[in-house]
């Protein structure tokens, strides 16, 4: 009898637990209806989209968008915002190609970048954490202020390495695929790994969903904060070293403007609520994606440079209140 | 003179409530409640919390709309109901609590706000100041009109607030705890006001804890009890016994549980709390809890009893106060350095402070103690987690389909249970509960004192914090009442006897000094 009362809860359990995982996933890949249908769309436009190469050349150039909003979702999940990623990136590269230039040890120009990303990343999440200052304004003066040190680090010049150590990254290939689209999927398998197989993943929706009952509940706020912002530093500097060994070059000036806003723009494409507690990686990734497929099209399409800033943009919009269309469609069934 | 000899009862009321119900869905708010008011009388309207004060109160303004068979006249005259715009216009106003200027704008830009006179469509400045003027000399008080309400002090702020009420004309003014946040001076200088509106004929309804102010001030009082009317006192029949038999004259239910022992003297300290004060309202209050006791903290709202529970388990910063666990002098001053001393507290605000809506149940359940279950790495054991939310499910039968549901699709007692689980996962020595049972249904609310009894039977310490006095009497042991953030008193059980529920009333609202 007893067991019988176990077995039926066990089973409701799988099949809440079931409807619950494939909700979660139907959610993160909302959006995927309209990657394919954009896919579609420029395929009719051009044959040419659906080619090897070119599907490789778009996952090449989502590649850094991917891992910095790989960082973002981090972030927003906890009911904050980055505006200084591609400042950071900016910084990390100089740093990446100045390290490069050092005879012997040019190969430290990568970790190099991770570190001088993750030092900004820390300095924004102390400031957020511990001093309480509201994420927006502090990114927003470290947007300026990190651009003005990426200014400074190459005295404003664009700074150059033609033999440097670490290219393959940016252009080399493993068993055909580009070594940027690896570190980008590996950024995403791992995100997905802290997000939801460990402790401070949990504590990070748990922050994002409601931070004064984490606090109650004995978590430690602001280290979830300090981590988020740390890992999005972070994942910024790497996106520096990526960026660097793509070009051969830095510059201080260019390099990275806006990119928190297309990183911004894949979280909330995929899904992610923006006042945090609810979203997934994977919805980030099929962000990411549409983003550069757009890009990729409309070019392959022959749509002008002004045109596209002007489609992006309408479609960012349209595709976010379909998705809310559609959530309140499945709230009221 | 007294001021209650001038109203004439005899004539045309100039307010009148007729058999005013009013249902939220299965919850009934308000039964058949009447209420007449005369012109220049300052009418006081007393009750526990919860009575049925504020409903009553948002049917006369508009914001709710009686059930159908209740009406309000005004001067005899039907009234139109369930509308704040027309309320006004027939010359009510009400004055909350929390007021509603706008800082940055003059005294007179908040008087008209909204109503502002006007020439050729352009608001009229000089005329706004003037006409405000006008009003602020008919309260009797002096300050410019010119001046931003953000300079102004709360008592002030309150003045300007009535001449508001008054620049539409008000006949009845609804003032709710309108002292709760002044000095004394200030709450003079209110009563003056009172004064002065009443011999200009307006109706006052006045509701208030205050025991000492409803003497001082109220013509007639009535008083309201779990949704109902009980009955209304004239001046010359006021005393505090009667009024405060009339406010909680309840039978005492079976379906409170109190199986443990309670503690005798020679049971061990578990807490000792010691000159607690945070600099604001909670000042110098210091107690004792012994293991197995339950100790209920009572009090009115906004008496300081959440604040304090808040400053023993470091929620808030403490300005002065000790604390000792089981005689050992300990320093908390986080959340997370309560819970590792063995302190555990139940919010009063489920949704806003305890709940995560969006995750499991599980989740919910185990969000304390993740790190103590955690594999290496810092990975999650979700068969850990979902161990412990089956057995509080079965422990406390919480009413789920399943433990991975989100915790936002729970019934409010089943929520309540959730936050009781996790909170019962840090294993606790001591135990403070901040109104278990509010906004849960009957059964679970049986439950919850089922299970507040069996941790007392286990040796744990708890502090509960309940409004409602039948729920106190029923499972504590022993009761400290607060008064404006001080512990004002103890009232125990004589010789076995229960606790006395009018010496809780007489401690809380102050009626004992009289």
């Amino acid at each position: 009898m007893t067991d019988k009362v176990a077995d039926t809860t066990k089973a409701d359990d799988r099949a809440v637990g079931r409807s619950r995982r494939w909700r979660t996933t139907f959610a993160a890949l909302g959006m995927l209806p309209i990657l394919i249908l954009l896919a579609v769309g420029f395929q009719l436009m051009n044959p040419r989209f659906f080619t090897q190469t070119n599907l490789l050349i778009v996952m090449q150039q989502s590649s850094i968008n991917i891992v910095l909003a790989a960082g973002m979702t981090f972030v927003i999940l906890t009911g904050g915002i980055d505006l200084s990623v591609g400042s950071i990136l900016a910084a990390s590269a100089m740093v990446a190609v100045m390290v490069s230039l050092v005879p012997d040890w040019g190969l430290l120009g990568v970790p190099a970048a991770i570190l001088v990303g993750l030092g900004f990343g820390v300095i924004n999440g102390l400031l957020i954490a511990y001093i309480r200052l509201p994420p927006f304004i502090v990114t927003l003066g470290s947007l300026t202020a990190v651009r003005g040190v990426a200014r400074l680090l190459g005295q404003d010049t664009t700074v150059f390495n033609s033999d440097l150590p670490f290219d393959f990254i940016g252009n080399g290939s493993l068993f055909g695929v580009p070594w940027l689209v690896i570190i980008a999927l590996a950024v995403v398998v791992l995100s997905w790994l802290v997000l939801k197989r460990t402790v401070l993943g949990t504590w990070i929706y748990a922050v994002g969903g409601n931070a004064e009952a984490a606090r109650l509940t004995g978590i430690k706020v602001p280290l979830v904060l300090l981590f988020v912002y740390g890992a999005s530093g972070l994942l910024a500097g790497l996106g520096g070293a990526m960026s660097a060994a793509r070009l051969y070059a830095a510059n201080g000036l260019q390099l990275g403007q806006s990119y928190e806003l297309d990183a911004i723009a894949a979280v909330i494409l995929g899904g992610t609520s923006f006042v945090g507690g609810v979203g997934s990686i994977w919805g980030t990734l099929i962000g990411g994606l549409i983003i550069a497929v757009l890009s990729n099209g409309l070019i392959l399409a022959g749509v002008s440079d002004i045109w596209q800033y002007i489609i992006k943009g309408l479609v960012i919009i349209v595709a976010v209140a379909l998705d809310r269309y559609r959530l309140q469609a499945g709230a009221r069934t | 003179m007294s001021a209650a000899a001038r109203i004439d009862t005899a004539r045309q009321p100039v307010l009148e409530m007729r058999h005013i119900s009013k249902t939220f869905g299965p919850i009934r708010a308000l039964q058949d409640v009447s209420l007449i008011v005369h012109a220049g009388e300052l009418h006081a309207l007393m009750g526990e919390n919860g009575a049925g004060k504020s409903t009553l109160m948002k049917v006369l303004s508009g914001a709710y709309r009686p059930d159908p068979g209740g009406e309000i006249l005004i001067d005899g005259v039907p009234a139109a109901t369930g509308d704040p715009i027309k309320a006004r216009a027939q010359g009510i106003a009400v004055i909350y609590q929390e007021l509603s200027l706008a800082p940055n704008l003059s005294v007179a830009q908040n008087i008209f706000l909204g109503n502002e006179p006007r020439r050729f469509g352009i608001v009229d400045r000089e005329q706004c100041n003037r006409r405000a003027g006008e009003i602020i000399a008919r309260l009797g008080v002096t300050f410019s009109v010119r001046t931003p309400v953000a300079s102004l002090s709360l008592g002030e702020r309150q003045l300007v607030e009535i001449a508001r009420a008054l620049s539409t004309n008000a006949r009845i003014i609804v003032m709710d705890e309108p002292t709760t946040s002044l000095t004394s001076r200030e709450t003079d200088r209110l009563f003056e006001v009172i004064a002065t509106l009443k011999s200009q004929g307006i109706a006052i309804i006045y509701i208030s804890h205050r025991m000492e102010e409803v003497y001082q001030l109220a013509d007639r009082v009535s008083v309201l009890r779990d949704s109902g009317y009980v009955g209304t006192l004239d001046r010359s029949d006021l005393n505090a016994s009667r009024l405060v038999s009339m406010m909680v004259g309840r039978d005492l239910s079976t379906f409170y549980k109190k199986d443990h022992r309670p503690p005798d003297e020679k049971r061990a300290v578990a807490l000792s709390v010691r000159g607690m004060s945070d600099g604001n309202l909670v000042k110098n209050c210091s107690f004792d809890l012994h293991k197995g006791e339950v100790l209920a903290l009572a009090g009115l709202v906004g008496s300081g009893r959440t604040e304090l529970a808040r400053l023993i388990f470091g929620a808030d910063r403490r300005t002065s106060g000790t604390l000792e666990l089981g005689g050992k002098p300990i320093s908390i001053d986080s959340p997370r350095e309560a819970l590792d001393a063995g302190i555990a507290y139940l919010t009063e605000d489920r949704k806003q402070l305890g709940l995560f809506l969006d995750m499991s149940i599980s989740d919910n359940i185990s969000m304390g103690v993740l790190a103590m279950d955690a594999k290496a790495g810092g990975l999650r054991d979700f068969n850990a987690a979902e161990r412990r939310a089956a057995k509080a499910v079965s422990d406390l039968s919480i009413r789920t389909r399943s433990v991975q549901a989100n915790a936002g699709s729970l019934s409010g007692g089943n929520q309540q249970k959730v936050l009781l689980a996790r909170l019962l996962e840090t294993e606790p020595q001591v135990v403070i509960l901040d109104e278990p049972t509010r906004g849960v249904d009957v059964g679970a609310k049986s439950e919850i004192y089922r299970l507040i009894d069996n941790l007392a039977k286990k040796s744990i310490a708890i502090l509960m914090i309940s409004s409602e006095l039948p729920e106190v009497i029923g499972i504590a042991d022993r009761v400290l009442v607060m008064r404006d953030g001080a512990i004002a008193g103890e009232v125990t059980a004589s010789e076995g006897g229960p606790l006395r529920q009018e010496a809780i009333m007489e401690l809380a609202t102050g009626a004992a000094q009289r």
